[in-house]
């Protein structure tokens, strides 16, 4: 990789290096982390909780929600996604995608080979 | 390109002299350039992690949907507290995780320190308790094998128990149960052995002063990775201790 100089100059040039997509590193407070930790902490009692409840077939669903709610502030607020450039953003959300799509795959797959005997 | 692959010291050294920061690598343009190459290719990790947790999830899925009774019966063998608190004591840990990376973008080397330390604590609190529900199961042959004993579930009277009896055939599924158990808690705790071993390592640099001058990438992408832990456990803790409290009659 030969250069000319002129070019290798413009190349490595820093200040040339455009990122639109990019925010400044944004430090995220420990107030954030306090009010991200008190919310964790009351969505685990509140778990626990209704799950002592009998609500059928909503117990596992009202556990799922929960969990998916922590889930996803853990990753907006503890893993800094919500600040993130939105190259970060796709690629988070791809791979959550990904996995919804080989589930609702593998699903159909098994709920369709004996129809009725789930 | 020989000569820079050859002696990229000297590479470096001659042609990129604007480059002040040491860990500054130098096939990145700007430092920004690098640490959001460093998060993406965190995530891209991540995402496999995604994956191969998710496998053990949908087995989970199907085989309670598949051995429903025995499924029901083996997870209310779980101490419910103990999971709780356990969730609880992960999540603190994820908090003085999400406070060091704090420290290390403020350039606070000593509480940086002290964030790393409870972090490991906590991380080391957890294994604590998973480690005695373990011997639990050890103790009570809930140990998918040869030694594993369904007596407990084909006649739970007699162990004081108010769960609906098994027939002998369906209470061997509960060795399915608590085969998943083993491996998805395992896994998990796998992931925070290691987590715990790059934890000490982290502490080591951040005491001798590494990540507190603006260099927060491993601080950074390791909060990444000990939160996808977390994230782990808040799903199985529901999971495997909660939703088989109320069985469905059919």
């Amino acid at each position: 990789m030969a250069h000319e100089p002129q070019h290798e100059q413009h190349y490595h040039d820093a200040a040339n290096v455009t990122n639109p997509e990019h925010a400044s590193h944004h430090i995220v407070t420990p107030r954030v982390y306090a009010a991200v930790f008190a919310t964790l902490l009351a969505c685990t009692a509140l778990t626990v909780f209704a799950a002592d409840i009998n609500l059928g077939v909503f117990n596992p669903i009202i556990a799922l929600a929960i969990a998916s709610f922590k889930g996803v502030i853990v990753i907006l607020f503890f893993m800094h996604v919500k600040y993130q450039s939105r190259l970060i953003k796709v690629t988070v959300g791809a791979g959550f995608f990904m996995f919804l799509v080989l589930v609702t795959m593998t699903l159909s797959d098994y709920i369709s080979r004996a129809w009725g005997l789930w | 390109m020989h000569s820079a692959i050859a002696n990229p010291q000297a590479d470096q050294a001659q042609q990129h002299e604007h480059v002040s920061l040491p860990q500054h690598r130098h096939h990145f343009a700007t430092p920004e350039q690098q640490r959001e190459a460093g998060s993406f290719g965190m995530w891209l990790f991540l995402l496999t992690e995604i994956m191969f947790f998710g496998g053990l999830f949908f087995a989970y899925l199907l085989f309670r949907n598949w051995y429903y009774d025995a499924f029901v019966t083996a997870s209310n063998q779980l101490s419910v507290p103990l999971g709780a608190v356990n969730t609880a004591i992960l999540i603190t840990s994820g908090f003085f995780m999400a406070l060091a990376v704090w420290a290390a973008e403020v350039r606070k080397k000593n509480l940086l320190v002290l964030f790393l330390v409870l972090t490991t604590l906590l991380g080391f609190a957890f294994l604590g308790i998973k480690a005695d529900e373990y011997h639990e199961k050890y103790e009570k042959h809930h140990i998918p094998g040869a030694s594993f004993d369904t007596s407990q579930f084909i006649n739970p009277a007699a162990y004081g128990l108010s769960e609906k009896p098994l027939a002998p055939d369906a209470a061997q599924k509960t060795q399915l149960f608590f085969f998943l158990y083993f491996a998805m808690t395992g896994m998990h705790a796998l992931h925070m052995v290691l987590g715990l071993g790059i934890l000490f390592w982290l502490m080591i640099r951040a005491q001798r002063g590494d990540f507190s001058s603006g260099y927060v990438a491993p601080i950074e992408n390791f909060g990444l990775y000990w939160h996808f832990v977390d994230i782990v456990w808040i799903f199985l803790f529901p999971l495997l201790y909660l939703i088989n409290r109320h069985p469905l009659a059919h």
